[in-house]
């Protein structure tokens, strides 16, 4: 009986961490389908960087609330991690909390009243979100860009969370019940969950206090290796990106675009009266479009920015054009980004290789309208929790558009021509430059 | 520019002037603000004039990378020509683009917007604000998204202020948080996309909640768009759009 339990807990792990691991590679394979960009640079600045932001929650506070209880349920988080030790021990060699046996029982009770404290904590905090989602309606996650999927997601996972921490709370209280019975020995310190369930456990036979105890303990297991799994699905893989996302995030100053260094070779040549302008530009040094238009053509940095994005909003409700009523929204374009090389990455699962879905980012996705309100503040930079850029994305885009396509809008035409004949935006002679001086 | 090199002599500083500052009717005020300064605190600088071209900040933030690179490399070679060293600007978008986007093309200077360079002179004291002309005014200041988020640099315009012994007020959006004037990004040149509201009437209306007498700024973009948000208010004869500038030109005889 007892390795049959062993089996089935094992079978279990596999299937779920195997299928884990494989839709992890799966997006692994739909970010390397982005452009090379080189974040190798510095790495430890970037390591204190990664340290500061994402294990340390550094611009998690920027919103009081929000950051409060969202540093209670990352610590949750990361207890439950280390909990998972234990679960494994106990799963495959069908003990009973097994650390309690090896570790001082000091510490034991320490942790784990830790973790009794902590899963209410969580519980209390998914709650806070829950009415900040769904009865207050905070703005920033009301908004038109979530509804659907999106919406329910957020929900969902927070109802998991919540019934992983009463699973948490039921089993330690009903193990409690049992060491009063005398039907355990004494192991771990369990005050919180004694407190709220004690009293409704305490007139229960050992038999369904077992009951009780085991199914919680399989409830919790199953939920983590579900919650596992429902990460790919989900807004909630930053939880395992944030940690890469912050690492490889932009160092340079937030004014400061790339420099397309294919453009530079050519704008060289073409200044170079030494070069035959009419000859023919070797083959391969010319890239095959300016810009982006399609997923594909952004970098992996910016795919990974993507996957990463929490749907927060805090983006969106700083930006001065979806303040003011425009289509623009940053947290939009990143989850356009991520909806974007999902369906590639689907259509190559089919397929093998891509076959031409007759679809592109820019367009199908992404309109131009939402492009050409953007005043590159980079309040939306500024205020990603998780050091996202959805400015350079819009930036690459807006590239396509004006290199490849010369789709600006007309009065933006007009500034480039001239910029091009009179050097300045306005139609003004270069000579008057100087004027102010003796007016 | 010219005529220092033809004496053998290299100026100071560089003040790059901006196409804004060059042709902008009300930007030239700024552009003459901050030359008088230089010349109160003695300091030698000299201008490209004819020589100098747009940075390209508009079009490489309108996405034409080709343009902004042709009219960066123009400039570099007439910058080196010179073998400038230092430049300072009153404009953010050029600060922006010279200090962070040039180096990549051969342009490496030290660029400084001018609220550092004010800053500076008034802690060497080679500039000295008497006569408290703003005692009493309250003067709300308005981070340029170039100058500010862009390149971090949040105090020393507020420094420059604060000299002119008024009282320093913020808005609910300011520093980081700082609300964009709606000018950048190309913006400047284009009508915005469809909304229920203009940019700078909403930052407009934000520092007009703080019933100031003066609302300062540090760009002539910024100062066009609020300047324009005051008129759209009927405001224009309470309150005042100013940069750093012009008000510490005024404080100073
Ligand atoms: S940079 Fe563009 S998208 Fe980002 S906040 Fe500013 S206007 Fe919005
Ligand atoms: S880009 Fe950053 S700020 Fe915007 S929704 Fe995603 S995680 Fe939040």
């Amino acid at each position: 009986m007892e390795y049959l339990r062993s089996i089935l807990f094992l079978a279990f792990a596999i299937g779920g961490i195997g299928l884990f691991v494989r839709n992890l590679l799966r997006i692994r394979r739909n970010i390397l389908l982005g452009k090379k960009s080189n974040r190798s640079d510095q790495p430890s600045v970037r390591l204190k960087l990664m340290a500061r932001i994402a294990i340390g929650q550094g611009k998690m506070m920027a919103k009081p609330v929000a950051g409060f209880f969202h540093i209670i349920v990352y610590l949750g988080f990361l207890i439950v991690n280390v909990e998972l030790i234990e679960i494994f021990i106990d799963g495959i060699f069908g003990t009973h909390r097994y650390l309690g046996h090896i570790i001082p029982t000091q510490l034991y009770n320490f942790v784990t009243a830790t973790l009794d404290f902590l899963a209410v904590s969580v519980m209390i905090s998914v709650s806070v979100f829950f009415i900040r989602r769904n009865i207050t309606k905070v703005p920033r996650l009301n908004s038109r860009d979530l509804i659907g999927w999106p919406k329910i997601d957020g929900n969902l996972i927070l109802i998991i969370e919540f019934v992983m921490m009463f699973a948490l709370l039921s089993m330690n209280s009903a193990d409690i019940n049992l060491q009063l019975l005398d039907h355990r020995e004494t192991l771990g310190y369990f005050p919180i969950s004694h407190l709220i369930l004690g009293n409704a456990f305490s007139g229960l036979s050992v038999h369904s206090l077992i009951i009780i105890e085991k199914s919680s303990w399989w409830f919790h297991y199953l939920g983590i290796l579900f919650f596992m799994n429902y990460l790919y699905f989900s807004k909630h893989l930053h939880i395992l990106f944030a940690f890469p996302n912050t690492y490889f995030s932009n160092l340079n100053k937030k004014g400061q675009l790339n420099s397309l260094e294919a453009i530079t070779k050519e704008v060289r040549s073409m200044m170079d009266p030494n070069i035959d302008p009419y000859a023919a530009t070797p083959e391969g040094t010319i890239p095959e479009k300016f810009g982006a238009s399609d997923a594909t053509d952004l970098s992996w940095i910016q795919l990974l920015n993507a996957y990463t994005c929490t749907e927060c909003g805090r983006c969106t409700s700083n930006c001065p054009a979806n303040l003011t009523g425009k289509k623009l929204s940053p947290r939009k374009i990143m989850m356009s980004v991520r909806d974007r090389i999902e369906d590639i990455g689907k259509n190559i699962n089919k397929n093998g290789i891509f076959i031409e879905d007759g679809k592109q980012l820019l367009g199908d996705y992404i309109t131009s309208e939402e492009l050409w309100a953007c005043t590159t503040c980079n309040a939306c930079v500024e205020s990603c929790p998780v050091l996202i850029d959805p400015l350079s994305i819009i930036i690459d885009l807006r590239r396509y558009l004006v290199m490849e396509q010369s789709a600006a809008p007309q009065e933006l035409n007009m500034m480039m021509a001239n910029m091009e004949n009179n050097s300045a935006p306005w139609q003004f002679s270069q000579s008057d430059r100087a004027n102010w001086i003796h007016e | 520019m010219a005529e220092y090199a033809a004496e053998g002599k290299s100026p100071e500083v560089l003040f790059w002037v901006g196409c804004s500052g060059s042709f902008d009717e009300r930007a030239k005020k700024i552009t003459k603000a901050f030359a008088s300064l230089l010349q109160k605190a003695r300091i030698d600088f000299a201008i490209l004039g004819q020589e100098e071209g747009c940075t390209g900040d508009p079009a490489k933030r309108a996405g034409n990378e080709f343009l902004f690179q042709m009219q960066a490399i123009m400039n570099i070679e007439v910058l080196n020509s010179y073998e400038i060293k230092k430049i300072v600007t009153a404009c953010p978008h050029c600060f922006n683009t010279l200090k962070n986007e040039y180096p990549q093309l051969g342009g490496e200077y030290e660029v400084l917007h001018h609220a550092q360079f004010l800053q500076n002179l008034l802690y060497e004291g080679r500039l000295k604000v008497e006569g408290g002309n703003f005692k009493g005014k309250k003067i709300v200041f308005h981070d340029p998204c170039y100058l500010g988020r862009a390149n971090d640099q949040y105090e020393a315009p507020r420094q420059v202020l604060s000299a002119l012994e008024a009282d320093l007020i913020e808005m609910k959006r300011c520093r980081q948080n700082g609300l964009c004037c709606g000018a950048g990004g190309a913006q400047m040149f284009k009508e915005p996309e469809k909304g229920i509201k203009d940019i700078n009437i909403e930052r407009t209306e934000e520092a007009l909640d703080k019933s100031p007498n003066i609302i300062a700024t540090g760009c002539p973009f910024c100062n066009t768009m609020l300047t324009d948000g005051i008129k759209v208010k009927e405001k224009s004869l309470q309150v005042f759009v100013k940069d750093l500038a012009e008000l510490l030109n005024e404080a100073i005889n």
